[in-house]
């Protein structure tokens, strides 16, 4: 790994961040994404230089900045990652490794794992080599995550998981997943242990569900019969909701932060010129649609700010958690927002399902339309964030 | 979260004590009967003089602290929880960067260490019609001999009422500049005006106002633009102030008022509303401090953050001023309730300025949309 002393200044930092993308990030990739590693749709597929880039990042640590060198992260801070953020946005450079280990369970091992545990699970996320999905839903536990009843029985030298996981976005293509299981039925948030299981271990099987806009990547898990070492147990027996919550807040804060919001990779307002046409005045033509952009487009904006001064008073040690389930809407209806506004700028052309007849990218917002629905669903409900804000930000009394 | 350094917390701390003390929402109440022909209480704007708050934009040389917008938005945040009336923002910010930003080196010398020390108070004039449209002056000011002659008429011009010296917006044969005119000179007209938000506004008559040479303190569209960011990015600031409370005040009301045997704050439906204000409070606050420290650096994107601000704060007072009362119900109706004063102060300090539509506007034509 490649340890560099920590350069002393922000600008400092920019300057040498600056010059190792520029050092490393092969050209052909600009304006890429982040590419699913078990992706099964052909020409999806990430590609040598795609490879290479990941394996450069995975050396330095840089696809999970903040996390500590000795688990194969960074170790920058908040603001030096937002400084390599930006660096890589101005070059149209991007972050190869991403995933929920990233987003939720790596952060989450940091913090209740072992130190046998951080070693074997935190590096291979860092290096974008495990993919990991989450089974915390089931078909009766929703939104009321501690009713779950996925058994699990201490069976000695090892657990025995019986039970069935719904909406486990990813689990056909994962190799771990982290659980949720009950292993105690007299107690309900007290009865519940955090469980990390191999997916090809016998008795684990995930099929994958259609979402309504023809993308099947979440699945119903079932677990019959799956037996799992010790050594997986997270934290103690019992003690697995805690630990859920504070990935929870993981997830709220991943999904608040996420940038990838602009779907619309051109703007909106490039997309109405193209689609409505313009005023003698080069305006939008239709005023009204271009207000409604415009009032989006501050929303944003003052959503941006408001990350960054999240950032900002994380690192002075200033900020509560709570504040999470704010962001995680905030974030969540403007993205939401910008679909709405791009698949109204489309007009019929934004009524395709598949080709021809449309073009790639009109297929695209329409299909993103679509699933940005699930924004305010998954990760908590709207609804269920303001109960969390209303009870823990705002103390306003219970029921 | 905003960072601040240790003397800006400092400024803080002393301002919402001071305002907790000196400036209860009742306050107002006294200016709307004790003070009505002044528009605030004189004494309270002493005591700002006295704790610096009047010098914060003026240079050390010129008798100020020069602490910057970020400072000043923050004590003028403070006032605005409790609606403080003074002409602090017409003052120490319009008054001032109209002159610091300007480049009569004489009136600096002559008018800041008055501002400084709260002796010299002001308004400033722009606005001529109901809508704010400063690329739109009819005031003219003409060359006459050695000086200048002031004509033309602005509306609701705010604590003008108060004010010593007025800012005056006027087109010359160059194109907009700002005069220097005070405000008892011969040829100035000033009508007072009874508004909702019982501050001290009025109308303006100028009629041959023969002023020296020396009354320009600058020119052109971007020097008087500058000069209202820094009061827009002010008074978003004291707006935001203003829905802070207004919020605090209700969520107490929400933990306290019962109906059907509950705390009306345990209602889901109350308090996902609140929940949703909190997110918009929290988006007003980035854009009013981000508008505020961009205008400090003068950096090129202050004029487009200026306007977010002003926009987000418009429209987040008025949507918290509004909920404030339906929350309350009935007695948020009463004149006896503070949720009126704050409606009403939402909807002024939203229209002065250029309100949420006009910023719009603006920042989608500073963005080409
Ligand atoms: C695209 C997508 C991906 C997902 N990925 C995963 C995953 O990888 N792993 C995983 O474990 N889960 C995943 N989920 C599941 C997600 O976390 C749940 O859908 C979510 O928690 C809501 O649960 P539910 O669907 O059972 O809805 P319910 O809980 O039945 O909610 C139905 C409605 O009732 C409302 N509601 C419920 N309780 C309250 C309340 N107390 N007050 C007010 N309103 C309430 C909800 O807001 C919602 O509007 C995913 C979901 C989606 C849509």
């Amino acid at each position: 790994m490649d340890h560099q002393a920590a350069p002393q200044t922000d600008e400092q930092f920019r300057a040498s961040a600056r010059q190792w993308l520029a050092d490393n990030f092969p050209v052909s990739l600009k304006g890429g994404k982040y590419i699913l590693p078990h992706t099964q749709e052909e020409g999806e597929k990430p590609g040598p230089d795609y490879l290479l880039w990941k394996g450069r990042i995975a050396n330095k640590g840089w696809g999970v900045p903040t996390w500590p060198a000795r688990y194969g992260g960074g170790g920058l801070t908040t603001c030096q990652a937002e400084i390599l953020a930006e660096e890589m946005a101005r070059i149209g450079a991007f972050n190869p490794i991403g995933g929920l280990g990233v987003m939720m369970l790596g952060p989450t091992v940091l913090e209740f794992g072992t130190e046998e545990q951080k070693l074997r699970h935190v590096p291979p996320i860092a290096r974008g080599e495990i993919e990991w999905c989450q089974g915390f839903s089931e078909p009766g536990a929703g939104s009321d995550l501690a009713s779950l009843r996925t058994r699990c029985e201490d069976k000695g030298d090892h657990f025995l998981v019986n039970g069935q996981k719904i909406w486990t976005s990813f689990a056909h293509v994962s190799d771990w997943c982290f659980c949720l299981v009950r292993t105690d039925t007299s107690r309900k948030q007290a009865g519940i242990s955090f469980l990390l299981i191999d997916m090809r271990t016998e008795g684990v099987e995930a099929r994958p569900i259609s979402l309504i806009n023809g993308v099947s990547h979440f699945c119903e898990t079932f677990f019959t019969d799956v037996k799992v070492p010790k050594e997986n147990l997270l934290g103690e027996v019992n003690a697995g909701w805690g630990i859920a919550k504070r990935l929870l807040q993981h997830e709220r804060n991943g999904l608040s932060s996420q940038r990838n919001v602009a779907n619309v990779e051109r703007g909106l307002p490039d997309l109405a010129r193209a689609y409505v046409g313009t005023d003698d005045e080069g305006r939008i033509a239709d005023a009204d649609l271009r207000a409604r952009i415009t009032a989006h487009m501050m929303r944003q904006h003052a959503y941006g700010l408001t990350l960054r001064h999240r950032n900002a008073g994380i690192e002075a040690g200033l900020e509560g958690s709570a504040q999470m389930s704010v962001l995680k809407n905030l974030g969540a209806r403007v993205a939401q927002d910008l679909n709405e506004l791009a698949v109204e700028i489309l007009g019929i052309a934004g009524l395709g399902w598949e080709g021809p007849g449309y073009s790639e990218e009109e297929l695209e917002l329409t299909s993103g339309w679509l699933y940005s629905k699930c924004f305010s669903i998954y990760g908590g409900s709207h609804e269920v964030q303001n109960n969390i804000t209303a009870k823990r930000v705002l103390a306003l009394p219970s029921a | 979260m905003i960072v601040l350094s240790d003397e800006q917390i400092m400024l803080r701390d002393m301002a919402k004590s001071w305002v907790a003390d000196r400036v209860p929402v009742s306050a107002l109440r006294a200016v709307r009967t004790t003070y009505a022909d002044h528009g605030s209480d004189p004494v309270l704007y002493t005591e700002m003089a006295e704790m610096g708050w009047t010098g914060i934009l003026i240079p050390e040389a010129h008798g100020g602290v020069d602490m910057g917008l970020v400072s000043l938005g923050l004590i003028a945040e403070e006032l605005g929880r409790n609606l403080a009336a003074s002409p602090l923002l017409s003052t120490a910010v319009a008054a001032a960067s109209a002159i610091v930003r300007g480049d009569n080196e004489a009136k600096k010398a002559e008018l800041l260490p008055a501002i400084a020390t709260g002796s010299l108070t002001a308004a400033l004039a722009i606005d001529e019609g109901p809508h704010h449209r400063p690329d739109n002056i009819a005031a003219t000011a003409r060359v006459d001999n050695d000086g200048w002659v002031l004509n033309g008429a602005k509306r609701g011009v705010a604590e003008a009422l108060s004010a010593d010296l007025l800012i005056v917006a006027a087109k010359t044969d160059d194109g907009i500049a700002l005069f220097a005119c005070p405000a008892d000179r011969e040829g100035v007209e000033k009508t007072r005006l009874a508004r909702i938000d019982s501050r001290g506004a009025a109308d303006l008559r100028f009629t041959n106002v023969r002023l020296d040479k020396a009354a320009l303190l600058g020119s052109g569209q971007p020097y008087v633009d500058r000069v209202l960011d820094a009061l827009r990015a002010a008074q978003a600031a004291e707006m935001l102030g203003g829905t802070v409370q207004a919020f605090e005040t209700t969520l107490d009301y929400l933990r306290t008022r019962v109906q059907f045997d509950h705390p009306i704050g345990s209602f889901q439906a109350l308090q996902h509303r609140a929940a949703d204000m909190m997110g918009e409070i929290e988006l007003t606050r980035s854009a009013v401090y981000a508008a505020l420290t961009a205008l400090d650096a003068d950096d090129r994107d202050a004029p487009i953050l200026t306007s977010l601000a002003k926009a987000m704060a418009g429209q987040t007072f008025r949507a918290m001023a509004k909920e404030m009362i339906q929350m309350h119900g009935g007695i948020g109706m009463t004149d006896e309730h503070d949720a009126g004063l704050y409606l009403k102060r939402a909807h002024t300090a939203d229209v002065e300025l250029g309100n949420a539509a006009f910023h719009r506007e603006r920042y989608a034509q500073f963005l080409n949309i």
